[in-house]
Protein backbone atom coordinates (compact mmCIF):
# COMPACT_ATOMS: atom_id res chain seq x y z
CA UNK A 1 0.00 0.00 0.00
CA UNK A 2 1.26 3.45 -0.81
CA UNK A 3 2.95 5.39 2.23
CA UNK A 4 0.80 8.52 2.06
CA UNK A 5 -2.64 6.17 1.55
CA UNK A 6 -1.57 4.47 5.05
CA UNK A 7 -0.86 8.16 6.58
CA UNK A 8 -4.78 9.41 5.56
CA UNK A 9 -6.27 6.69 6.57
CA UNK A 10 -4.46 6.55 10.14
CA UNK A 11 -5.15 10.38 10.17
CA UNK A 12 -9.18 9.27 9.42
CA UNK A 13 -8.55 6.50 12.64
CA UNK A 14 -6.90 9.42 15.60
CA UNK A 15 -9.41 11.88 14.36
CA UNK A 16 -12.39 9.30 14.96
CA UNK A 17 -10.92 8.18 18.30
CA UNK A 18 -10.47 11.95 19.38
CA UNK A 19 -13.61 12.66 17.95
CA UNK A 20 -15.40 10.28 20.51
CA UNK A 21 -16.91 8.16 18.06
CA UNK A 22 -15.35 4.95 20.18
CA UNK A 23 -17.69 6.15 23.10
CA UNK A 24 -20.55 4.01 21.38
CA UNK A 25 -18.48 1.16 23.10
CA UNK A 26 -19.54 2.27 26.56
CA UNK A 27 -22.99 2.42 25.23
CA UNK A 28 -22.81 -1.13 23.88
CA UNK A 29 -21.50 -2.35 26.97
CA UNK A 30 -24.21 -0.79 29.28
CA UNK A 31 -26.90 -2.01 26.72
CA UNK A 32 -25.81 -5.20 26.96
CA UNK A 33 -24.89 -6.02 30.46
CA UNK A 34 -28.43 -4.04 31.63
CA UNK A 35 -30.17 -6.12 28.61
CA UNK A 36 -28.41 -9.49 30.40
CA UNK A 37 -29.57 -8.83 33.43
CA UNK A 38 -33.28 -7.66 32.40
CA UNK A 39 -33.42 -11.05 30.12
CA UNK A 40 -32.11 -13.10 32.97
CA UNK A 41 -34.65 -12.32 35.13
CA UNK A 42 -37.66 -12.53 32.83
CA UNK A 43 -37.01 -15.64 30.62
CA UNK A 44 -35.85 -19.26 31.53
CA UNK A 45 -33.67 -20.89 29.19
CA UNK A 46 -33.71 -18.56 26.29
CA UNK A 47 -31.47 -15.58 27.41
CA UNK A 48 -28.93 -17.01 25.78
CA UNK A 49 -30.24 -17.03 22.37
CA UNK A 50 -32.12 -13.20 23.22
CA UNK A 51 -28.35 -11.79 24.15
CA UNK A 52 -26.81 -13.36 21.09
CA UNK A 53 -29.69 -11.97 19.13
CA UNK A 54 -29.19 -8.23 20.59
CA UNK A 55 -25.68 -8.45 20.77
CA UNK A 56 -25.69 -8.73 16.68
CA UNK A 57 -27.98 -6.58 16.10
CA UNK A 58 -26.26 -3.80 18.01
CA UNK A 59 -23.29 -4.51 16.68
CA UNK A 60 -24.57 -3.98 13.19
CA UNK A 61 -26.76 -0.85 13.92
CA UNK A 62 -24.12 0.97 15.81
CA UNK A 63 -21.92 -0.16 12.98
CA UNK A 64 -24.19 1.41 10.79
CA UNK A 65 -24.54 4.61 12.27
CA UNK A 66 -21.03 4.86 12.51
CA UNK A 67 -20.34 4.44 8.97
CA UNK A 68 -23.02 6.06 7.56
CA UNK A 69 -22.71 9.83 10.04
CA UNK A 70 -18.83 9.62 9.62
CA UNK A 71 -18.70 8.10 6.37
CA UNK A 72 -20.75 10.84 4.45
CA UNK A 73 -18.70 13.71 6.26
CA UNK A 74 -15.04 12.10 5.28
CA UNK A 75 -14.88 14.11 2.05
CA UNK A 76 -17.52 17.13 2.88
CA UNK A 77 -16.14 17.79 6.35
CA UNK A 78 -12.76 18.35 4.67
CA UNK A 79 -14.29 20.77 1.85
CA UNK A 80 -16.16 22.78 3.71
CA UNK A 81 -13.71 23.24 6.39
CA UNK A 82 -11.14 23.76 3.66
CA UNK A 83 -8.29 21.36 5.29
CA UNK A 84 -8.55 19.85 2.05
CA UNK A 85 -6.58 22.47 0.34
CA UNK A 86 -3.24 21.62 1.90
CA UNK A 87 -3.54 18.47 1.77
CA UNK A 88 -4.33 17.97 -1.91
CA UNK A 89 -0.81 20.54 -2.36
CA UNK A 90 1.27 17.92 -1.42
CA UNK A 91 2.42 14.86 -3.45
CA UNK A 92 -0.84 12.59 -2.97
CA UNK A 93 -3.05 11.94 -5.89
CA UNK A 94 -7.28 12.40 -5.23
CA UNK A 95 -7.29 8.44 -5.16
CA UNK A 96 -4.82 8.06 -2.72
CA UNK A 97 -7.05 10.55 -0.69
CA UNK A 98 -10.54 8.75 -1.05
CA UNK A 99 -8.51 5.25 -0.75
CA UNK A 100 -7.14 6.89 2.09
CA UNK A 101 -10.35 7.91 3.50
CA UNK A 102 -12.58 4.60 3.25
CA UNK A 103 -9.64 2.51 4.81
CA UNK A 104 -9.09 4.82 7.73
CA UNK A 105 -13.31 4.32 8.38
CA UNK A 106 -12.67 0.82 7.54
CA UNK A 107 -10.28 0.67 10.20
CA UNK A 108 -12.22 2.69 12.79
CA UNK A 109 -15.27 0.07 12.30
CA UNK A 110 -12.88 -2.96 12.42
CA UNK A 111 -11.91 -1.74 16.04
CA UNK A 112 -15.49 -1.09 17.31
CA UNK A 113 -16.83 -4.32 16.12
CA UNK A 114 -13.79 -6.50 17.33
CA UNK A 115 -14.58 -4.51 21.02
CA UNK A 116 -18.36 -5.32 20.72
CA UNK A 117 -17.46 -8.80 19.80
CA UNK A 118 -15.52 -9.10 22.86
CA UNK A 119 -17.80 -7.30 24.99
CA UNK A 120 -20.29 -10.15 23.52
CA UNK A 121 -18.42 -12.98 24.64
CA UNK A 122 -17.33 -11.69 27.82
CA UNK A 123 -21.38 -11.54 28.28
CA UNK A 124 -22.10 -14.68 26.92
CA UNK A 125 -19.17 -16.27 28.82
CA UNK A 126 -20.38 -14.38 32.53
CA UNK A 127 -24.25 -15.80 31.98
CA UNK A 128 -22.92 -19.70 31.25
CA UNK A 129 -20.63 -18.92 34.01
CA UNK A 130 -23.65 -18.42 35.96
CA UNK A 131 -25.42 -20.96 34.59
CA UNK A 132 -23.14 -23.22 35.68
CA UNK A 133 -21.90 -24.61 32.43
CA UNK A 134 -21.00 -23.59 28.75
CA UNK A 135 -23.75 -26.00 27.11
CA UNK A 136 -26.67 -26.67 28.83
CA UNK A 137 -29.73 -28.77 28.18
CA UNK A 138 -32.34 -26.70 26.03
CA UNK A 139 -29.54 -24.24 24.37
CA UNK A 140 -29.38 -25.04 20.85
CA UNK A 141 -25.57 -23.60 20.62
CA UNK A 142 -22.94 -23.43 23.71
CA UNK A 143 -22.99 -19.71 25.27
CA UNK A 144 -19.31 -19.14 23.97
CA UNK A 145 -20.48 -19.88 20.31
CA UNK A 146 -17.52 -19.14 17.53
CA UNK A 147 -19.99 -19.19 14.74
CA UNK A 148 -21.00 -16.06 16.08
CA UNK A 149 -17.94 -14.84 14.30
CA UNK A 150 -19.25 -15.61 10.95
CA UNK A 151 -22.12 -13.33 11.30
CA UNK A 152 -19.66 -10.40 12.66
CA UNK A 153 -17.54 -11.26 10.20
CA UNK A 154 -20.82 -10.74 7.26
CA UNK A 155 -22.40 -8.00 9.76
CA UNK A 156 -18.54 -5.80 9.35
CA UNK A 157 -18.70 -6.41 5.12
CA UNK A 158 -21.92 -4.95 5.32
CA UNK A 159 -20.69 -2.31 6.95
CA UNK A 160 -17.71 -2.11 4.63
CA UNK A 161 -20.52 -1.42 1.73
CA UNK A 162 -22.14 0.99 4.16
CA UNK A 163 -18.97 2.74 4.66
CA UNK A 164 -18.33 2.58 0.38
CA UNK A 165 -22.13 4.33 -0.44
CA UNK A 166 -21.58 6.91 1.82
CA UNK A 167 -18.26 7.83 0.66
CA UNK A 168 -19.11 7.48 -2.95
CA UNK A 169 -22.57 10.08 -2.09
CA UNK A 170 -20.33 12.08 -0.28
CA UNK A 171 -17.71 13.01 -3.19
CA UNK A 172 -20.42 14.81 -5.13
CA UNK A 173 -23.58 15.67 -2.45
CA UNK A 174 -23.95 17.26 0.47
CA UNK A 175 -23.86 15.53 3.97
CA UNK A 176 -27.85 15.19 4.25
CA UNK A 177 -28.51 14.13 1.21
CA UNK A 178 -25.90 11.65 1.34
CA UNK A 179 -27.13 10.49 4.43
CA UNK A 180 -30.95 9.68 3.41
CA UNK A 181 -29.64 7.93 0.38
CA UNK A 182 -27.12 5.96 2.37
CA UNK A 183 -30.01 4.87 4.88
CA UNK A 184 -32.12 4.76 2.12
CA UNK A 185 -29.91 2.32 -0.43
CA UNK A 186 -29.23 0.34 2.95
CA UNK A 187 -32.80 -0.30 3.34
CA UNK A 188 -32.91 -1.20 0.25
CA UNK A 189 -30.25 -3.48 -0.13
CA UNK A 190 -32.44 -5.96 2.56
CA UNK A 191 -35.23 -6.38 -0.26
CA UNK A 192 -33.04 -6.41 -3.06
CA UNK A 193 -33.62 -10.47 -3.83
CA UNK A 194 -37.18 -9.67 -4.80
CA UNK A 195 -36.34 -7.57 -7.63
CA UNK A 196 -34.62 -10.62 -9.25
CA UNK A 197 -37.96 -12.40 -9.38
CA UNK A 198 -40.00 -9.25 -10.71
CA UNK A 199 -41.09 -11.28 -13.72
CA UNK A 200 -43.12 -13.46 -11.48
CA UNK A 201 -45.15 -10.58 -10.22
CA UNK A 202 -45.39 -8.43 -13.77
CA UNK A 203 -45.53 -9.04 -17.41
CA UNK A 204 -44.38 -5.63 -18.96
CA UNK A 205 -40.56 -6.49 -20.32
CA UNK A 206 -39.44 -2.73 -19.99
CA UNK A 207 -40.24 -3.41 -16.12
CA UNK A 208 -38.63 -6.51 -15.68
CA UNK A 209 -35.35 -5.18 -17.48
CA UNK A 210 -35.72 -2.29 -15.15
CA UNK A 211 -35.95 -4.34 -12.09
CA UNK A 212 -33.45 -6.75 -13.08
CA UNK A 213 -30.58 -3.33 -13.92
CA UNK A 214 -31.80 -2.48 -10.69
CA UNK A 215 -31.10 -5.62 -9.16
CA UNK A 216 -27.28 -5.70 -10.22
CA UNK A 217 -26.36 -1.93 -9.32
CA UNK A 218 -28.32 -2.01 -5.88
CA UNK A 219 -26.41 -3.53 -3.44
CA UNK A 220 -27.50 -6.67 -2.09
CA UNK A 221 -27.44 -6.56 1.16
CA UNK A 222 -29.68 -9.53 2.72
CA UNK A 223 -27.21 -12.35 2.14
CA UNK A 224 -24.71 -10.99 5.01
CA UNK A 225 -27.24 -10.97 7.44
CA UNK A 226 -27.11 -14.46 9.09
CA UNK A 227 -28.05 -13.43 12.45
CA UNK A 228 -31.27 -15.51 12.45
CA UNK A 229 -29.12 -18.81 11.54
CA UNK A 230 -26.10 -18.57 13.83
CA UNK A 231 -28.53 -18.12 16.93
CA UNK A 232 -30.55 -21.01 16.23
CA UNK A 233 -27.62 -23.30 15.28
CA UNK A 234 -28.41 -23.04 11.31
CA UNK A 235 -25.02 -24.01 9.91
CA UNK A 236 -23.39 -21.07 7.29
CA UNK A 237 -20.78 -22.81 5.11
CA UNK A 238 -17.41 -21.25 4.13
CA UNK A 239 -18.32 -21.24 0.57
CA UNK A 240 -21.13 -19.21 1.20
CA UNK A 241 -19.35 -16.39 3.67
CA UNK A 242 -16.46 -16.57 0.72
CA UNK A 243 -19.19 -16.16 -1.99
CA UNK A 244 -20.23 -13.09 -0.34
CA UNK A 245 -16.91 -11.85 0.71
CA UNK A 246 -16.13 -11.97 -2.97
CA UNK A 247 -19.31 -9.96 -3.83
CA UNK A 248 -18.33 -7.45 -1.24
CA UNK A 249 -14.79 -6.90 -2.48
CA UNK A 250 -16.30 -6.33 -5.93
CA UNK A 251 -19.51 -3.89 -5.18
CA UNK A 252 -16.87 -1.98 -2.47
CA UNK A 253 -13.97 -1.47 -5.57
CA UNK A 254 -16.94 -0.44 -8.31
CA UNK A 255 -17.87 2.04 -5.89
CA UNK A 256 -14.57 3.27 -4.83
CA UNK A 257 -13.76 3.66 -8.62
CA UNK A 258 -16.83 5.69 -9.07
CA UNK A 259 -16.00 7.86 -6.06
CA UNK A 260 -12.07 8.02 -7.61
CA UNK A 261 -13.54 9.26 -10.91
CA UNK A 262 -16.31 11.53 -9.99
CA UNK A 263 -13.69 13.13 -7.16
CA UNK A 264 -10.41 13.70 -9.46
CA UNK A 265 -12.89 16.08 -11.97
CA UNK A 266 -14.43 17.98 -8.70
CA UNK A 267 -13.48 21.55 -8.17
CA UNK A 268 -13.11 22.79 -4.87
CA UNK A 269 -14.61 26.54 -4.79
CA UNK B 1 14.31 29.91 -15.55
CA UNK B 2 11.37 30.49 -14.79
CA UNK B 3 9.57 28.87 -11.28
CA UNK B 4 5.95 29.97 -12.25
CA UNK B 5 4.54 30.59 -15.69
CA UNK B 6 0.44 30.93 -16.22
CA UNK B 7 -0.50 31.00 -20.21
CA UNK B 8 -4.09 32.56 -21.32
CA UNK B 9 -5.24 30.80 -18.22
CA UNK B 10 -9.58 31.44 -17.78
CA UNK B 11 -12.03 29.78 -15.55
CA UNK B 12 -15.61 29.84 -15.44
CA UNK B 13 -17.94 29.01 -12.68
CA UNK B 14 -21.10 28.06 -12.92
CA UNK B 15 -23.69 30.22 -11.06
CA UNK B 16 -27.41 30.81 -10.68
CA UNK B 17 -29.75 27.69 -9.49
CA UNK B 18 -31.63 26.91 -12.09
CA UNK B 19 -30.10 28.58 -15.16
CA UNK B 20 -26.67 27.86 -14.67
CA UNK B 21 -24.87 30.79 -16.86
CA UNK B 22 -20.74 31.17 -16.92
CA UNK B 23 -19.22 33.64 -14.56
CA UNK B 24 -15.83 34.44 -15.87
CA UNK B 25 -13.26 34.40 -12.28
CA UNK B 26 -10.51 34.71 -14.45
CA UNK B 27 -9.69 35.90 -17.85
CA UNK B 28 -6.91 35.24 -19.97
CA UNK B 29 -4.03 35.21 -17.13
CA UNK B 30 -0.03 34.82 -18.95
CA UNK B 31 2.19 35.80 -16.32
CA UNK B 32 6.15 34.38 -15.59
CA UNK B 33 7.76 34.43 -12.78
CA UNK B 34 10.93 33.76 -12.35
CA UNK B 35 12.90 31.27 -10.05
CA UNK B 36 14.15 33.40 -7.12
CA UNK B 37 11.80 36.08 -7.40
CA UNK B 38 9.24 37.26 -4.64
CA UNK B 39 6.26 38.11 -6.61
CA UNK B 40 3.14 39.84 -5.19
CA UNK B 41 -0.24 38.97 -6.36
CA UNK B 42 -2.20 42.04 -6.04
CA UNK B 43 -5.75 42.71 -5.91
CA UNK B 44 -8.97 43.87 -4.20
CA UNK B 45 -11.44 41.08 -2.86
CA UNK B 46 -12.81 38.88 -5.92
CA UNK B 47 -10.30 40.08 -8.22
CA UNK B 48 -9.29 36.23 -8.91
CA UNK B 49 -6.22 36.02 -6.76
CA UNK B 50 -7.12 32.62 -5.14
CA UNK B 51 -9.04 31.37 -8.18
CA UNK B 52 -5.13 31.70 -9.79
CA UNK B 53 -3.47 30.12 -6.61
CA UNK B 54 -6.51 27.15 -6.72
CA UNK B 55 -5.59 26.32 -10.66
CA UNK B 56 -2.05 26.60 -9.75
CA UNK B 57 -2.59 23.93 -7.09
CA UNK B 58 -5.06 22.02 -9.38
CA UNK B 59 -7.85 22.37 -6.47
CA UNK B 60 -9.99 23.49 -9.51
CA UNK B 61 -9.09 22.75 -13.78
CA UNK B 62 -8.86 25.59 -15.82
CA UNK B 63 -11.79 26.07 -18.52
CA UNK B 64 -9.05 27.20 -20.95
CA UNK B 65 -5.23 27.88 -20.84
CA UNK B 66 -2.76 26.10 -18.50
CA UNK B 67 -0.11 26.40 -16.19
CA UNK B 68 3.78 25.46 -15.27
CA UNK B 69 5.70 25.10 -11.69
CA UNK B 70 8.91 24.41 -12.26
CA UNK B 71 8.21 23.59 -15.82
CA UNK B 72 5.88 20.60 -15.42
CA UNK B 73 2.66 20.82 -15.58
CA UNK B 74 0.62 21.62 -12.24
CA UNK B 75 -0.86 18.27 -10.64
CA UNK B 76 2.78 16.42 -11.41
CA UNK B 77 3.50 14.81 -8.24
CA UNK B 78 6.97 14.88 -8.42
CA UNK B 79 6.38 18.75 -8.91
CA UNK B 80 4.42 18.18 -5.84
CA UNK B 81 7.50 17.78 -3.70
CA UNK B 82 8.87 20.67 -4.75
CA UNK B 83 6.62 23.51 -3.52
CA UNK B 84 4.39 24.55 -0.73
CA UNK B 85 1.12 26.16 -0.16
CA UNK B 86 -1.01 28.21 2.51
CA UNK B 87 -4.50 28.04 1.74
CA UNK B 88 -6.15 31.64 2.28
CA UNK B 89 -7.34 31.42 6.09
CA UNK B 90 -6.31 28.15 6.56
CA UNK B 91 -8.20 24.86 8.48
CA UNK B 92 -6.94 22.08 9.35
CA UNK B 93 -7.72 18.80 11.66
CA UNK B 94 -9.32 19.60 15.25
CA UNK B 95 -8.46 17.11 17.05
CA UNK B 96 -4.71 17.13 16.02
CA UNK B 97 -2.12 19.02 17.62
CA UNK B 98 0.10 21.42 15.85
CA UNK B 99 2.93 18.75 16.13
CA UNK B 100 0.92 16.28 14.68
CA UNK B 101 -0.48 17.63 12.08
CA UNK B 102 2.93 18.79 10.41
CA UNK B 103 4.09 15.32 11.44
CA UNK B 104 1.38 14.14 9.25
CA UNK B 105 2.03 16.23 6.81
CA UNK B 106 5.77 15.70 6.77
CA UNK B 107 5.01 11.87 6.73
CA UNK B 108 3.03 12.73 2.84
CA UNK B 109 6.75 13.55 1.92
CA UNK B 110 8.46 10.61 3.19
CA UNK B 111 10.11 12.01 5.91
CA UNK B 112 10.25 9.53 9.21
CA UNK B 113 11.93 8.91 12.27
CA UNK B 114 14.07 11.63 13.68
CA UNK B 115 14.30 13.63 10.63
CA UNK B 116 10.80 14.25 10.58
CA UNK B 117 10.44 15.04 14.03
CA UNK B 118 13.41 17.31 13.88
CA UNK B 119 11.85 19.00 10.98
CA UNK B 120 8.49 19.56 12.91
CA UNK B 121 10.38 20.73 16.06
CA UNK B 122 12.46 23.57 13.96
CA UNK B 123 9.72 24.80 12.23
CA UNK B 124 6.96 25.06 14.82
CA UNK B 125 9.90 26.93 16.83
CA UNK B 126 10.47 28.97 13.91
CA UNK B 127 6.55 30.64 13.45
CA UNK B 128 6.38 31.26 17.00
CA UNK B 129 4.27 27.98 18.29
CA UNK B 130 6.59 26.03 19.97
CA UNK B 131 5.51 26.20 22.96
CA UNK B 132 1.81 25.10 21.75
CA UNK B 133 2.76 22.30 19.99
CA UNK B 134 0.98 19.63 22.41
CA UNK B 135 -2.91 21.82 22.17
CA UNK B 136 -5.05 20.36 19.90
CA UNK B 137 -5.72 22.94 16.94
CA UNK B 138 -9.17 23.68 18.05
CA UNK B 139 -8.17 25.45 20.59
CA UNK B 140 -5.88 27.86 18.01
CA UNK B 141 -6.84 32.15 17.62
CA UNK B 142 -7.16 32.49 14.28
CA UNK B 143 -3.51 33.97 14.16
CA UNK B 144 -2.15 30.73 15.58
CA UNK B 145 -3.40 28.22 12.68
CA UNK B 146 -2.53 31.17 10.48
CA UNK B 147 1.61 29.80 12.05
CA UNK B 148 0.46 26.52 11.50
CA UNK B 149 -0.53 26.94 8.11
CA UNK B 150 2.85 28.53 7.01
CA UNK B 151 4.63 26.14 9.03
CA UNK B 152 2.84 23.00 6.82
CA UNK B 153 3.65 24.67 3.93
CA UNK B 154 7.61 25.13 4.67
CA UNK B 155 7.47 21.61 6.09
CA UNK B 156 9.47 20.02 2.75
CA UNK B 157 11.88 23.11 2.50
CA UNK B 158 10.23 23.92 -1.06
CA UNK B 159 12.16 25.46 -4.15
CA UNK B 160 8.35 27.27 -4.65
CA UNK B 161 5.89 28.55 -1.65
CA UNK B 162 2.61 29.79 -2.62
CA UNK B 163 1.04 32.29 -0.07
CA UNK B 164 -2.35 32.92 0.21
CA UNK B 165 -2.94 36.30 2.07
CA UNK B 166 -0.17 35.38 4.61
CA UNK B 167 -0.38 37.77 6.50
CA UNK B 168 -3.78 38.41 7.03
CA UNK B 169 -5.11 37.32 10.56
CA UNK B 170 -1.62 37.60 12.03
CA UNK B 171 -1.41 40.38 14.73
CA UNK B 172 1.33 43.00 14.25
CA UNK B 173 4.55 40.74 15.42
CA UNK B 174 3.58 38.16 13.98
CA UNK B 175 3.21 40.32 10.45
CA UNK B 176 6.93 41.32 11.23
CA UNK B 177 7.99 37.21 11.90
CA UNK B 178 5.92 36.78 8.35
CA UNK B 179 7.40 38.98 6.41
CA UNK B 180 10.87 38.14 8.00
CA UNK B 181 10.37 34.68 7.14
CA UNK B 182 9.27 35.35 3.47
CA UNK B 183 12.63 37.36 3.32
CA UNK B 184 14.69 34.48 4.75
CA UNK B 185 13.03 31.91 2.33
CA UNK B 186 14.27 35.07 -0.59
CA UNK B 187 17.72 34.99 0.47
CA UNK B 188 17.98 31.17 0.93
CA UNK B 189 16.83 31.30 -3.26
CA UNK B 190 13.09 30.10 -2.87
CA UNK B 191 10.74 31.58 -5.13
CA UNK B 192 7.79 33.44 -3.14
CA UNK B 193 4.69 33.72 -4.78
CA UNK B 194 2.13 35.78 -2.55
CA UNK B 195 -1.52 37.04 -2.55
CA UNK B 196 -2.20 40.27 -0.66
CA UNK B 197 -4.83 43.36 -0.73
CA UNK B 198 -2.79 44.72 1.79
CA UNK B 199 -0.71 46.76 -0.51
CA UNK B 200 2.46 48.05 2.07
CA UNK B 201 3.34 44.43 2.53
CA UNK B 202 3.98 43.89 -1.41
CA UNK B 203 6.00 47.00 -1.35
CA UNK B 204 7.87 46.02 1.51
CA UNK B 205 8.78 42.19 0.15
CA UNK B 206 7.98 41.75 -3.64
CA UNK B 207 10.47 42.27 -6.64
CA UNK B 208 7.48 42.66 -9.17
CA UNK B 209 3.88 42.73 -8.68
CA UNK B 210 0.91 41.46 -10.87
CA UNK B 211 -2.15 43.39 -10.46
CA UNK B 212 -5.50 41.69 -11.20
CA UNK B 213 -9.09 43.34 -11.34
CA UNK B 214 -12.33 41.92 -12.54
CA UNK B 215 -10.51 38.52 -13.50
CA UNK B 216 -7.80 40.59 -15.68
CA UNK B 217 -4.61 41.23 -15.31
CA UNK B 218 -4.46 44.77 -15.16
CA UNK B 219 -0.64 46.05 -14.50
CA UNK B 220 2.67 43.55 -14.19
CA UNK B 221 5.84 45.14 -13.03
CA UNK B 222 9.12 45.83 -11.15
CA UNK B 223 7.52 48.53 -8.20
CA UNK B 224 10.83 50.11 -8.83
CA UNK B 225 8.84 51.27 -12.29
CA UNK B 226 5.46 51.45 -10.77
CA UNK B 227 6.78 54.31 -8.26
CA UNK B 228 9.10 56.39 -10.79
CA UNK B 229 6.19 56.56 -13.20
CA UNK B 230 3.89 57.89 -10.80
CA UNK B 231 6.15 60.71 -9.41
CA UNK B 232 4.08 63.78 -9.78
CA UNK B 233 5.38 66.69 -7.79
CA UNK B 234 7.05 67.77 -4.66
CA UNK B 235 6.28 68.39 -1.09
CA UNK B 236 7.89 71.04 1.07
CA UNK B 237 7.33 71.15 4.80
CA UNK B 238 8.92 74.17 6.40
CA UNK B 239 8.35 76.43 9.44
CA UNK B 240 8.89 79.55 10.34
CA UNK B 241 6.98 81.13 7.91
CA UNK B 242 6.66 84.72 8.44
CA UNK B 243 2.53 85.67 7.97
CA UNK B 244 3.42 88.31 4.75
CA UNK B 245 5.57 85.07 3.63
CA UNK B 246 2.59 82.60 4.44
CA UNK B 247 0.13 85.17 2.37
CA UNK B 248 2.55 85.44 -0.97
CA UNK B 249 2.76 81.55 -0.94
CA UNK B 250 -1.08 81.27 -0.75
CA UNK B 251 -1.38 83.65 -3.65
CA UNK B 252 1.19 81.51 -5.83
CA UNK B 253 1.20 77.87 -4.95
CA UNK B 254 -2.17 76.25 -5.25
CA UNK B 255 -1.90 73.53 -1.85
CA UNK B 256 -0.67 74.64 1.32
CA UNK B 257 -1.68 72.47 4.30
CA UNK B 258 -1.14 73.65 8.03
CA UNK B 259 0.63 70.89 9.61
CA UNK B 260 0.75 71.84 13.24
CA UNK B 261 3.17 74.06 15.53
CA UNK B 262 3.17 76.21 12.37
CA UNK B 263 4.43 73.74 10.17
CA UNK B 264 2.93 73.82 6.67
CA UNK B 265 3.20 71.09 3.80
CA UNK B 266 3.68 72.91 0.40
CA UNK B 267 2.64 70.98 -3.00
CA UNK B 268 4.74 71.79 -6.13
CA UNK B 269 4.09 70.44 -9.29
CA UNK B 270 6.69 68.21 -10.99
CA UNK B 271 7.92 70.51 -13.33
CA UNK B 272 8.49 73.28 -11.04
CA UNK B 273 12.10 73.85 -9.54
CA UNK B 274 12.07 73.09 -6.06
CA UNK B 275 15.64 74.64 -5.31
CA UNK B 276 14.49 78.20 -5.97
CA UNK B 277 11.30 78.42 -3.92
CA UNK B 278 13.58 76.88 -0.99
CA UNK B 279 15.90 79.72 -1.41
CA UNK B 280 13.30 81.81 -1.56
CA UNK B 281 11.84 80.73 2.10
CA UNK B 282 16.03 80.17 3.52
CA UNK B 283 16.39 84.06 2.78
CA UNK B 284 12.87 84.76 4.59
CA UNK B 285 13.77 83.12 7.35
CA UNK B 286 11.69 79.90 7.08
CA UNK B 287 13.26 76.49 8.02
CA UNK B 288 13.03 73.44 5.95
CA UNK B 289 11.75 70.08 8.13
CA UNK B 290 11.80 67.65 4.79
CA UNK B 291 11.81 68.08 0.93
CA UNK B 292 9.96 64.35 -0.70
CA UNK B 293 9.40 63.73 -4.17
CA UNK B 294 5.87 63.05 -4.15
CA UNK B 295 5.29 59.59 -5.85
CA UNK B 296 1.80 57.75 -6.29
CA UNK B 297 2.10 54.71 -3.49
CA UNK B 298 1.06 51.59 -4.30
CA UNK B 299 -2.34 52.06 -2.37
CA UNK B 300 -2.90 54.76 -4.69
CA UNK B 301 -2.27 52.94 -7.98
CA UNK B 302 -4.29 50.45 -7.06
CA UNK B 303 -7.56 52.25 -5.89
CA UNK B 304 -7.40 54.47 -9.00
CA UNK B 305 -6.18 51.88 -11.83
CA UNK B 306 -8.82 49.04 -10.17
CA UNK B 307 -11.83 52.06 -9.85
CA UNK B 308 -10.93 53.30 -13.66
CA UNK B 309 -10.69 50.20 -15.62
CA UNK B 310 -14.44 49.40 -16.09
CA UNK B 311 -12.53 47.43 -18.67
CA UNK B 312 -10.00 46.09 -17.55
CA UNK B 313 -7.04 45.20 -19.79
CA UNK B 314 -3.37 44.61 -19.54
CA UNK B 315 -1.40 48.00 -19.08
CA UNK B 316 2.40 48.40 -19.86
CA UNK B 317 4.18 49.71 -17.21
Amino acid sequence: MRQVVLAIAVNVFKESVRDKVLYNLVFFAVLLTAASYLIGQLTAGQDIKIIKDLGLAATSIFGLFIAVFIGIGLVSKEVEKRSIYSLLAKPIRRGDFIIGKYLGLVLTLLVNVTVMTIALYAVLGYIALMAGGWMLPGWERPAVDPVLLTAIALIFLQLMIITAIALFFSTFSTPVLSAALTCGLYVVGHFNADLKNFENVIDSRPAIYTARTLYYLLPNLAPLDVKDQVVHGVPVSWEYVLLNAGYAVLYITALMMAAVLIFSRRDFK
Amino acid sequence: MLAIRTDHLTKDFAVGIWRKRPYRALDDLSLDVSVGEVFGFLGPNGAGKTTTLKLLMQLIFPTAGRAEILARPVGDLAMKRRIGYLPESPSFYDYLTAEELLRYFAGLFGYKGQERDARVARLLDEVGIGKERRLQLRRFSKGMLQRVGIAQALINDPEVVFLDEPLSGLDPLGRRDARNLILRLRDQGATVFFSSHVLSDAETLCSRVAILAAGRLVACGRIADIHAFQVHGWELVVSSLSPSLLESLKQRLGKITPISDARYALELPLEAAPERLLDELIRNGAKLVSLTPMRQTLEDFFVERVARETHPRVVDL
